[in-house]
């Protein structure tokens, strides 16, 4: 799993810090508008953005093997079945109606 | 395993006279030992006191429910029992014993190689683990936790009185450490293995410690992050699982059984590596279907992932995902038997050798079969309602991670004991350790599958009379069991002082570890690189050893 030599220059990394200052400024502006039920999403899109960043260029994984791209991606694979699972209970408590659509009632 | 390296010294051996034992004397030369041979010792010293410290606990509750009145400790106290053998069993014991001692110890020299990956940060995974135990025990001295080991939510977050959030940190910091272990192993196994040990000419042993690792590394970051989300709640007041504050409990249940239901296979994939090491061993014969084994680990480490939500059935959970959570968990005993399957296909016709390592070979196979077939009784919904926190589900657990993961251990303990030592124990002792944890275990956790079919729940030190004579069984079932465990501490400590030498390959077993190895092996466990030439568990015709 040796790196590739083609590691990032200092200008990527200022570029990359400026990125994510700019994200970060973004994520606070976007705080402060009435985005309704699309606030959420906003802050989450900001936020995986700033976060794949980090990843690819400040962890080097860009500049890395394929077989550290595939555990990065497992990593990510493992991450979802996490989310989808969980919302899948979520989503369809309310299918067979009472007791468990109680939880949904009250959202 | 043919090499083709080194000076043959199958007969006439004399070990070398400076091994990994002797190679620098004084306390320093271990804490900063960066020879994963003697980090695996540490591990081990460590990782048995914490045994004795679980063991205890769970001795005083056997004392409590010898009758069916409160009797011996308050409930409160009786919580706080049953919570630090499991928080201390669990995360101080049974996930790390076999990777940090046998997998520390055993998988560069099974592989070809000098070391680990990183041996430094394999140090420091020890002292990660030891900072987490000391604060476990700071917490249990100061009055310790009664939350039950799985810390649900808002119990923990908001109603416990007890040393919550120490403990959770202790849990968190063992964690971490078995997520560096899990890291160099997955490294050291990609990038070190000796020319011509290739994926499929490798032991078991690391196939199993693989898919472990995977689900170390994949899995106990979620579990960090839950109690850390738990601990936020409790010390701030953040509204994670509270529903008063916006949270939701049962969403603590799904991130702490995410990881805590692959754990379970942590405990138990090493162990099936090492029946496979033995049973070819024993039978002289390769693993019947190793390639079916090897991807059968791979399979659990995954499948593992998909079914944690057996565990909330009746959390409000929804009906249809359980019934996706109960397909999956049907579907996980698949990998399973066919290991459990395999294992006895290779026995057929072997040249079996009656020794301890066998005996605990035999009780493995016969608790984790118990085990795993009650895990179907509890995978199906509706009979799980019935069973659901009682006695069935205590049973059911213990029959796996002690029945298959601690047999596994103290068998694996006892077949490299010779080489981890370069001693010899009283073998005639050893097979009677093997037979009174056997029967012990058995009249321990058999009447408590009777006990929960009846609906005698867990967690309540008090119960109806009707009940007392199983729970009498059960108590003198744990003394047994006691002596069992106690035994081979006392006759492995004694086999260091007084036992005899022990020869290079003392059982003619096949593996770089046993052929090419020193017993003990030197600090960088080969003069040179061996080279591997063939198969794992090319064993020949049987010889006299």
């Amino acid at each position: 799993m040796a790196e590739h030599h083609n590691s990032p220059t200092v200008g990527t990394y200022l570029a990359v810090f400026s990125a994510l200052m700019v994200l970060t400024a973004l994520t606070v502006w976007a705080a402060f508008q009435d985005l309704g039920p699309y606030g959420d999403l906003v802050a989450m899109v900001i936020a995986c953005t700033k976060a794949t960043v980090v990843i690819v260029f400040f962890m080097h994984v860009k500049y890395s093997s394929r077989l550290l791209w595939l555990f990065v991606g497992a990593g990510f694979l493992f991450m979802l079945i996490l989310f989808a699972f969980t919302m899948a209970d979520y989503a369809s408590r309310g299918w067979l109606g009472a007791p468990s659509s109680y939880y949904l009632s009250i959202q | 395993m043919a090499i083709a390296e080194q000076d043959g010294n199958a007969s006439g051996y004399a070990a070398p006279e400076t091994n990994y034992i002797n190679n620098g004397y004084g306390l320093k030369s271990w804490l900063l030992t960066k020879d994963h041979k003697r980090i695996a010792v540490l591990y081990m010293i460590s990782i048995s006191i914490f045994f004795a410290v679980g063991g205890l606990f769970a001795g005083l509750i056997r004392l409590e429910l010898l009758t069916p009145q409160g009797d011996f400790s308050h409930s409160d106290t009786y919580n706080k029992l049953f919570t630090m053998h499991g928080v201390v069993m669990i995360f101080f014991f049974l996930v790390p014993s076999i990777p940090a001692t046998l997998g520390n110890f055993l998988v560069p020299i099974m592989i070809g190689a000098k070391d680990l990956a990183f041996p430094r940060i394999n140090l420091l995974s020890w002292y990660v683990y030891i900072i987490g135990g000391t604060l476990g025990v700071i917490g249990i001295l100061a009055g310790g936790v009664d939350t039950g080991w799985t810390f649900y939510t808002p119990y923990s977050s908001t109603y416990s009185n007890s040393n919550v959030l120490i403990v959770a940190f202790a849990g968190f910091l063992a964690g971490f450490s078995s997520i560096l272990t899990g890291l160099n192993f997955i490294v050291t196994i990609h990038t070190m293995r000796a020319p011509g040990m290739t994926w499929f000419r490798l032991p078991l042993f690391i196939w199993a410690h693989y898919a472990t690792s995977i689900i170390m590394l994949l899995g106990t970051p979620v579990i960090a992050i839950t109690l850390v989300l738990m601990m936020l709640e409790r010390a701030f007041g953040f509204g994670f699982f509270d529903p008063r504050l916006g949270g939701d409990p049962v969403l603590f249940q799904h991130l702490f059984w995410f990881y805590s239901h692959p754990a379970v296979y942590i405990m138990i994939l090493p162990s099936m590596g090492v029946m496979s090491e033995m049973i070819a061993c024993i039978s002289r014969k390769r693993v019947f279907g190793y390639e079916f084994v090897a991807f059968s680990s791979v399979a659990i480490a995954i499948l593992g992932f998909l079914v944690w939500g057996h565990h909330m059935f009746l959390s409000s959970q929804s009906t249809y995902a359980g019934m996706v959570f109960s397909v999956i968990t049907f579907l996980v005993a698949v990998p399973s038997a066919i290991k459990t399957f395999n294992w006895t296909a290779t026995m057929y016709k072997g040249s079996i050798v009656y020794n301890t390592p066998m005996y605990y070979v035999m009780g493995y196979l016969g608790l984790f079969l118990v085990g795993g077939l009650t895990g179907l009784f509890l995978s199906n919904m509706g009979l799980d309602i019935h069973l659901h926190d009682t006695y069935f589900i205590v049973a059911h657990f213990h029959y796996i991670m002690v029945g298959g993961q601690v047999m596994g251990y103290l068998g694996g303990m006892h077949f490299w004991w010779p080489k981890i030592s370069g001693k010899m124990y009283p073998e005639a002792l050893g097979k009677a350790s093997a037979v009174l944890v056997f029967l012990g275990f058995n009249l321990t956790f058999f009447p408590q599958f009777v006990l929960g079919y009846m609906g005698m729940p867990r967690r309540y030190h008090s119960y109806p009379d009707e009940f007392q004579i199983l729970n009498v069984a059960s108590t003198g079932g744990a003394s047994v069991l006691a002596l069992g465990y106690l035994l081979p501490g006392i006759y492995l400590i004694w086999s260091i002082f007084k036992g005899a030498n022990a020869p290079q390959n003392p059982w003619g077993a096949k593996g770089l570890e046993w052929e090419v190895a020193d017993t003990p092996p030197t600090t960088f466990n080969f003069e040179s690189t061996p080279v591997v030439t063939e198969e794992a568990y090319q064993y020949g015709p049987i010889e006299e050893h």
